[in-house]
């Protein structure tokens, strides 16, 4: 049977094949729908952790027992599992142990351009790297075998176009496979007398892969009547084989260790060597390194994703087609009724700097609100705000607020919070809790009381554990009351000591049910544009610069109604 | 059919659900096929597009400007937006809906008033629907995609049981049923 699947869903589907009795993850784009798909399974564990540190703790304990067990993370989140990570590469596995990263050239939905190989390179952790989705659910289960075999963890590596391209994918069987936990001191104790020992298996087992990996039939050489030879990988080979369809090619499977003598001898066949890959030069330093000339970067520059128009270009001369037409641009906006938005009108009208975090609220920073200042990673917001008081003093803390969403807040936010209360500042932290992770498409965290498959568990308290961590100044309000926002993050800006305001409402995308019904009507507008600067998709201006509200967007938040100076915005009749 | 269609429009508008069907279509009629996809910050309102290619043998995920055969757009600025993407003679079928972008909201560009005008510039066949309006009278607004892909398949003839069963495949049963209705009455605009 055949089903049509993400690369990130046949990532799980091999894990599940695999026998994998553990999935874990902290949702990220794109790597999401890899830990989704897995917990449509039966009979298998998976979960949403906390954040990707917490994951591959999860997954090196079920690896460590004797389970199978996969971690799947984006980019930016290898760096929060990094620490259990390069010590587990030590020690070694019992059962084996595959993490799923998932890199983001061009930025659709990430603060920055990482590139994963490193990781690997650093971390002496093998690195597989699919070009499609029957690749992606062949390597995952090959990933295992490889992690038992050189007791090691194995990387799949993917990027965007993989994770998030559909193709036909071939469904096996599941094969159940368990290993006995057995306790092992000078394995999996890294105190430093162990960590030696083990490093010298490191690199023992390196070696040994280093020699194997020419061997094995996923780094493939596909021949072409061209002299020029080319390097490649992962959805980059796509783009070759239809721009350069009568080059020879050098298509990776493993991009760490990378088949060294296999690439000198098609090195040795080709007049010139192109390695085409997307971000930093990993491949093309590593073939220098390795006395193999080369060249790429110098043709692809460091930024962006290929494609096979720049491909074109940079090897054949073609020029693509220009870009003829002059559109307004339409960037992400915060939905209708977003839960953030009156509270951004709010920090922009008391003309506050916010410390902002990453979620569905980075929007906050965009046109016409611009009312959220920094962004820097996962939980930054609070320390950035610490760190910002404690740079600049007391009085620029009273006009500064961190805001941070609720899922943000306790994958890396709550060790901040605590960080802030010790260290005796004046912080105010603001935290948006629409009751899901939003922007990742939903996904349920520690304080929505249920799990990934839905079943009911203890919901995180924000207003207890605020609280615990020593916060004397916590207040919960509804973001769609507008006074009670600014009289609320004015109250605590004043107040000395760390302060929480919990935002509170469910995500509006959660329950649309009461939707079209609430949408206000407007009667005799003055055209005093206020409404407009909430930056609300359904509203928009006539040519009379009187403004309409689309019915079919609307989802009646009413918050329009509290900013319009002349009151024409109104509940429409038998409104809720 | 080989083929290459671009499903372009507004995040939020179910461009992936499209596809997704497509797809199921392409499995249905034994060819290969692949989607890429949007996901994440750029389903927030912004433009999206997904790719749906449809070959014996397809390589990328993606299409090269000029090189596709079909756009489906459920927006009227985004079908100018990625006009560029038909080749000669392609069919751009657009839902005649306008969904401002912010710059427009807060007054900084106008939303243009020429796009049929532009559109004509291209050497494709227009062909625009209101998919917004039979998706009103069918009391459910999320259907507007399966409504253009009803308006496709009865415009390029392709084979309707198959592509029942492909909306059958994609959709969850409870919403089967509004799906096909949607379709039909797209597939009656022709």
């Amino acid at each position: 049977m055949k089903k049509l699947l993400l690369g990130d869903h046949a990532v799980a589907q091999g894990a599940f094949e695999a026998g994998v009795k553990v999935a874990a993850a902290y949702p990220g784009t794109p790597s999401t729908e890899i830990t989704e798909y897995f917990s449509t399974f039966d009979n298998v564990y998976c979960e949403w952790s906390v954040n990707e540190k917490v994951a591959m703790e999860v997954g090196i304990g079920a690896s460590m027992a004797g389970g199978r067990a996969l971690v799947s993370m984006k980019h930016v989140g290898l760096n929060v599992a990094a620490d259990p990570l390069f010590t587990y590469a030590y020690t070694g596995v019992n059962a084996g142990l595959v993490i799923a990263v998932a890199d983001d050239p061009g930025m659709y939905s990430s603060q920055n351009e990482q590139d994963s190989r490193f990781y690997a390179l650093s971390a002496h952790v093998p690195m597989l790297e699919p070009s499609d989705s029957q690749e992606a659910k062949d390597f995952t289960k090959l990933a295992f075998e490889i992690s038992e075999k050189y007791d090691t963890p194995v990387f799949i590596r993917l990027t965007t176009r993989v994770a998030h391209s559909r193709s036909f994918v071939e469904i096996s069987e599941r094969k159940e496979i368990e290993f006995d936990y057995k306790q092992n001191i000078s394995k999996y104790v890294m105190v430093p007398g162990n960590a030696r020992g083990r490093h010298v298996k490191v690199e023992e087992r390196e070696k040994l892969l280093a020699e194997d990996v020419n061997s094995f039939d996923i780094n493939i050489i596909e021949s072409g009547k061209n002299k020029t030879g080319i390097v490649c990988a992962g959805t980059v080979y796509q783009y070759v084989k239809e721009a350069l369809p009568d080059y020879p090619v050098f298509k990776l499977g493993f991009v760490y260790p990378l088949p060294i003598e296999k690439l000198r001898k098609f090195a040795s066949n080709c007049d010139d060597l192109i390695v085409i890959e997307e971000l930093e030069p990993y491949i093309e330093n590593t073939l220098k390194i390795n006395g193999i000339k080369a060249r790429g970067k110098e043709l692809t520059g460091l930024q962006g994703e290929l494609s096979i128009e720049k491909i074109k270009e940079i090897i054949l001369g073609q020029k693509s087609v220009p870009v003829k037409e002059n559109l307004p641009v339409r960037p992400p906006v915060m939905c209708a009724g977003c839960t953030h938005r009156g509270v951004y009108y709010v920090i922009k009208k008391l003309n506050l700097n916010a410390t902002g975090d990453i979620g569905c609220y980075s929007l906050g920073c965009n046109e016409p609100l611009n009312a959220m200042h920094s962004l820097i990673c996962m939980g930054a917001a609070i320390g950035n705000t610490l760190g910002m008081e404690k740079a600049k003093g007391r009085d620029f803390s009273s006009k500064n607020i961190a805001v941070i969403g609720d899922s943000t807040f306790v994958h890396g936010g709550i060790t901040g919070l605590i960080d802030a209360v010790y260290n005796r500042s004046n912080i105010t932290v603001l935290i948006l809790d629409n009751s899901t992770t939003g922007m990742t498409g939903h996904q349920p965290h520690p304080g929505t009381g249920r799990t990934i498959k839905n079943e009911q568990t203890h919901a995180l308290d924000f207003e207890a554990l605020s609280r615990a961590c020593g916060v004397h100044n916590v207040s919960t309000l509804d973001p769609y009351d507008l006074d009670e926002v600014e009289n609320t993050i004015k109250e605590h800006l004043a107040k000395d000591g760390v302060s929480v305001i919990i935002a509170k409402r469910p995500c509006v995308l959660l329950d649309k049910s009461a939707k079209s019904k609430n949408c206000p009507q407007i009667n005799d507008c003055r055209k005093c544009g206020m409404c407009l600067k909430l930056g609300c998709p359904a509203i928009r201006k006539n040519k009379d610069s009187t403004v309409k509200i689309d019915s079919a967007l609307c989802n009646g938040c009413m918050v329009c109604e509290q900013v319009c100076k002349f009151s024409c915005i109104k509940k429409s009749e038998g409104a809720k | 059919m080989n083929m290459n269609i671009l499903i372009v429009g507004v995040g939020g508008q179910g461009t992936l659900l499209a596809s997704k069907i497509l797809g199921n279509y392409a499995c249905l009629i034994n060819k290969d096929c692949k989607l890429s996809e949007v996901h994440g910050m750029a389903q927030r309102g912004g433009s999206v597009v997904t790719y749906v290619r449809i070959c014996d043998k397809v390589y990328s995920p993606l299409i090269e400007k000029k090189n596709a055969d079909v756009i489906l757009s459920f927006e009227e600025l985004e079908a100018l937006r990625w006009a560029e993407y038909a080749k000669d003679g392609a069919a751009i079928i657009t839902n005649k809906q306008q969904l401002y972008p912010m710059p427009v909201i807060t007054g900084k560009v106008e939303y243009p008033d020429d796009i049929y005008e532009r559109l004509g510039a291209y050497n494709a066949k227009i062909y625009s629907i209101d998919a917004l309006e039979i998706a009103k009278k069918l009391n459910d607004l999320r259907v507007v995609n399966v409504v253009v892909l009803g308006f496709f398949a009865a415009l390029l003839k392709l084979d309707k049981e198959k592509f029942k069963e492909a909306i059958k495949n994609s959709v969850s049963a409870s919403t089967f049923e509004i799906n096909l209705k949607a379709f039909e009455e797209g597939a009656k605009n022709v």
